[in-house]
C-alpha cells in the first residue's frame, strides 16, 4: 500500500486546494527521488547530490519567498512541503530548511539589491547551494557569547574564527557567516564564498544521526571580505534569530513527516507480523502503542496547521513557534522510537525506517534551540521571568 | 493544436471497498485524478509545446471533468500540470453513465470545436472503457484507442497513432479532429512526437510534477461551471446499478498427496482435463 498520509480528524478539510496539490507534488517526489536512494546515502554517510537541482526544478527553495524566480507560497503550503520532505529523511529537510530559510531568507530581508540579484535566483534553482554559520565550538545554546570577529580594515573586513555543526558546510558555495565587527562588537552577517582564500572547511565524521547531510566546521583565517559581503540590514543577534524563527517554523511542520513515517510503517509492521496467536496489532500492549502515536500526530498537526494560520495572519509570536517546535519533535521522537520498538529487532536495520528516522530526529531535537532552550523561551514569555543570564 | 482532455476523479484503488446498503460506501473514499486522464493531461502537454521551452504554449489544453464541486481539486491539479483552462459540468456521480458522459463531451465538442480529444482509455472505479469509442460515435469522428505513441504528422493534420497489439504495435493514421483515448506507455520518455520539440528529446518518465509554480498559476486559471441542463443533456440513464455485492470469499484450498490424484482432481472434480 503506498503511502497516504495520516489523518485521522479530517484536518484535510481544513486545508486549501492549492495546499493539498503542494503536498502531492512533494508526496509523490519523495516516494520516486527520495527514497530509493535514502538508505544507500545515510549508511555512506552522503548526501544526495541531484537533490538539490531537482528540489529548484519545483520551486522547492526559498519557496516562501516571493520574487527571484521564487513562488510565494503561504506558511501552511510551505509546512506541507517540509513535511513532506522529512517524511522522506530530515536530512533532506534540514538542507531545504538551511538553503531557504538560513540563507535565502536573510539575503532576502537584509541584503542589497546586489546581493539578492547574485544569490537568490541561483539559490532558488539549487545551483548555488548556501550554509548558515552561527553556532562555534564553544557557543551553541547561547550564539551571543561568539568569538568570531569580523575586523574593519578600509573597505575590507578580515573574518576571523571557527563555526562548528554547520549543515551544508563542505558543500556550499557560499556560506553566511554571523561574526562580531571590531571594535563595535556587533554582530553582522558576511556571504562567504568558497575558495575565498583563508576560508576552509571540515566535514564532521561519525555521525550516528543526519548522515544523509553534510556537518561541517567552518574555520575563517585572516579571511578577507569585501565590504559588499556583509548583509546591509543584519544588525544584531535579532538577525540571525530571526532566520531561526523561520526555519523553527518549517521544522514544527516536518518532523511530523518523520512521525506519521514511523506510524505508517508501525502500523503496517504490526498487522503483517504474527506473534503467539494472532498479529502484533492484536495485541493490547501494541494497540495503546499505536493508538498513543497516532493521537500524538493528530495533535502535533492541529498545532501545527494553527501556528500556520497565524503566521499567515501575522499573527505569530516566536514564543508559539518554541511551544509547537518542543512539542512536535518531542513526539515524533517518541514516535520512532516506539516505531523502533515495535518492529522488534528488524527496527535496527536500515531496510526499514523507524531507526533512521528516530536517529535524526536527536539532531533535530538539539538543533534550532534546543529542548530546553525553547522550554525556557515560552517559561519567560508566560511568566515575565527569564531563566536564561 | 486545440485539445480536450477529460478527466475523472476516482476513489484511491489501493483503499478497501466497503459496501453499504448494497453499494460501494464512499463517504471515507480518498478522491485522485484517474491515472490515465493523468497521462492524457501529460500527452496534450508535450503536444501543445517545444519541450526546450515550455513556458510558451504552442496550442492549448482544455479539462473537462463531470461530477460535484469537489472535482475542482482534480481539475486544479490538471492545471497546475500545465493545462490552460478546465470546465466543469455540475453533477452527482451516481446520475452518470457512459453515455451521458460522452453525450455531455460531445456538446463541449461541438461548442468549443478541438482538434483532438484525448482520454485515458478507462477509469479506475468500474474500468469500464466506452466513453471514448461512444463520443467517437457520436461527433462520427475517427477514433484510435489505447494510444503508446502519438505522433503529429501531415502538417498537423493528422495523427500516427501506435497501439499495443499482441503481436507488437499496431500503427494507424487518423485523420483530425479524432478521439483518441491513452494506455499507459504514452507517458514514456519519446512517446510523443509533435514536430516542434526535437524527436529526441527524452521526457522524464511518467507525468509531470505539478510544480510550485504550476501551483500558484493554477489559482489563476479558469474554471467554467456548467450544468447539465445547460448543455441540455437529457440525465436517463442507461445504465443502473442494482445492487453491488463482493465476490464469495475464496474457500482455501486442499494439498493433493501425489500427481495421480491431481490428475484425477482436474480431470472429475474440475473437469479441465
Ligand atoms: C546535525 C546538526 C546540524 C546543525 N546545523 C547547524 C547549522 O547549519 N548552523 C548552525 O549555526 N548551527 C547548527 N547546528 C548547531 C545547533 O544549533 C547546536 O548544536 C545547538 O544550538 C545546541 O548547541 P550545543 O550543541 O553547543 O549544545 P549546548 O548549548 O552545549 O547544550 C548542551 C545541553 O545543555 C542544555 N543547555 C544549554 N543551555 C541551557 C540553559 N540555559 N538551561 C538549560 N539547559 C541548557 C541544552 O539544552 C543541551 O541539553 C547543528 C547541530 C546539529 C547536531
Amino acid at each position: 500500500m503506498p503511502y497516504r498520509g495520516v489523518d485521522y480528524f479530517a484536518l484535510d478539510d481544513l486545508l486549501t486546494e492549492e495546499e493539498r496539490l503542494v503536498r502531492a507534488t512533494f508526496r509523490r517526489f519523495v516516494d520516486e527521488e527520495v527514497l530509493p536512494h535514502i538508505g544507500h546515502h545515510f549508511r555512506q554517510g552522503t548526501f544526495p547530490m541531484d537533490l538539490p537541482r531537482k528540489l529548484g526544478a519545483l520551486g522547492a527553495l526559498g519557496s516562501f519567498l516571493q520574487g527571484y524566480g521564487c513562488p510565494g507560497l503561504n506558511a501552511v503550503a510551505y509546512g506541507l512541503m517540509m513535511q513532506e520532505l522529512e517524511r522522506g529523511d530530515s536530512g533532506v529537510r534540514s538542507f531545504a530548511s538551511v538553503q531557504g530559510a538560513l540563507v535565502m531568507y536573510p539575503i532576502y530581508a537584509y541584503g542589497s539589491d546586489e546581493q539578492k540579484d547574485r544569490w537568490l535566483p541561483a539559490m532558488a534553482r539549487g545551483e548555488v547551494i548556501g550554509c548558515f554559520g552561527l553556532t562555534e565550538p564553544d557557543f551553541g545554546s547561547n550564539p551571543g557569547g561568539m568569538r568570531t570577529t569580523a575586523e574593519r580594515h578600509g573597505s575590507t573586513f578580515v573574518l576571523h574564527g571557527e563555526k562548528r555543526w554547520i549543515t551544508s558546510g563542505g558543500i556550499a558555495d557560499v556560506a553566511l557567516i554571523w561574526a562580531r565587527t571590531q571594535p563595535e562588537g556587533e554582530v553582522r552577517g558576511f556571504l562567504v564564498e568558497r575558495g575565498t582564500p583563508g576560508f576552509s572547511t571540515r566535514d564532521i565524521e561519525g555521525k550516528f544521526s543526519l548522515r544523509a547531510s553534510v556537518t561541517s566546521e567552518l574555520i575563517l583565517q585572516e579571511c578577507v571580505v569585501p565590504e559588499s559581503a556583509m548583509l546591509p540590514g543584519a544588525r544584531g543577534l535579532r538577525a540571525p534569530l530571526s532566520c531561526l524563527s523561520q526555519a523553527r517554523f518549517g521544522i514544527c511542520f516536518g518532523v511530523l513527516g518523520a512521525a506519521m513515517a514511523c506510524y505508517e510503517e508501525a502500523l503496517s509492521y504490526c498487522c503483517e507480523r504474527k506473534q503467539f496467536s494472532r498479529p502484533l496489532a492484536g495485541h493490547q500492549l501494541v494497540q495503546e502503542k499505536l493508538v498513543g502515536m497516532l493521537e500524538e500526530i493528530t495533535k502535533g498537526q492541529l498545532l501545527a496547521w494553527r501556528l500556520g494560520r497565524l503566521k499567515e495572519a501575522g499573527r505569530l509570536r516566536p514564543p508559539q513557534i518554541s511551544l509547537c517546535k518542543r512539542n512536535n519533535v518531542r513526539i515524533a521522537l517518541q514516535c520512532a522510537r516506539t516505531a523502533r520498538d515495535l518492529l522488534g529487532a528488524n527496527g535496527i536495520t536500515d531496510e526499514y525506517q523507524a531507526g533512521r528516522h528516530m536517529c535524526n530526529l536527536e539532531s533535530v531535537f538539539t538543533y534550532e534551540g534546543t529542548d530546553h532552550i525553547h522550554t525556557l523561551v515560552v517559561g519567560e514569555d508566560i511568566t515575565g521571568h527569564s531563566a536564561f543570564d | 493544436m486545440k485539445i480536450l482532455v477529460t478527466v475523472k476523479r476516482v476513489p484511491d484503488p489501493e483503499q478497501k471497498i466497503k459496501l453499504k446498503d448494497d453499494r460501494i460506501d464512499l463517504s471515507a473514499a480518498n478522491w485522485q485524478l484517474n491515472q490515465f486522464d493523468e497521462y492524457a493531461v501529460e500527452a496534450a502537454l508535450r503536444l501543445t509545446e517545444d519541450a526546450r521551452n515550455p513556458a510558451t504554449r504552442l496550442g492549448e489544453v482544455t479539462v473537462v471533468s463531470l461530477g460535484p464541486a469537489e472535482v475542482q481539486q482534480q481539475l486544479r491539479a490538471a492545471l497546475a500540470m500545465g493545462a490552460d483552462k478546465a470546465v466543469r459540468v455540475d453533477s452527482r456521480d451516481e446520475d452518470l453513465d457512459a453515455d451521458i458522459v460522452a453525450r455531455t463531451v460531445e456538446k463541449l465538442v461541438r461548442r468549443d470545436s478541438p482538434d483532438l480529444v484525448l482520454m485515458g482509455k478507462l477509469a479506475a472505479d468500474n474500468e469500464g472503457n466506452e466513453v471514448g469509442q461512444r463520443l467517437a460515435g457520436y461527433l462520427g469522428w475517427p477514433q484510435a484507442t489505447f494510444a503508446s505513441i502519438i505522433e503529429v504528422v501531415e502538417g498537423g493534420k493528422a495523427l500516427l497513432v501506435g497501439r499495443e497489439v499482441d503481436a507488437g504495435v499496431e500503427m494507424k493514421k487518423v485523420r483530425l479532429p479524432a478521439v483518441v483515448t491513452v494506455d499507459l506507455r504514452i507517458v514514456a520518455p519519446q512517446a510523443i512526437k509533435n514536430g516542434r520539440t526535437p524527436p529526441d528529446h527524452a521526457y522524464p518518465e511518467g507525468p509531470r510534477y505539478a510544480s510550485l509554480k504550476g501551483i500558484m498559476a493554477a489559482k489563476k486559471k479558469p474554471i467554467e461551471e456548467l450544468t447539465l441542463a445547460q448543455l441540455a443533456i437529457q440525465p436517463t440513464l442507461r445504465v443502473r446499478t442494482v445492487s453491488v455485492r463482493l465476490p464469495p470469499p475464496r474457500k482455501a484450498g486442499i494439498k493433493v498427496s501425489s500427481v495421480q490424484e491431481l490428475v484425477d482432481k482436474l480431470h472429475n472434480e474440475a473437469k479441465v482435463i
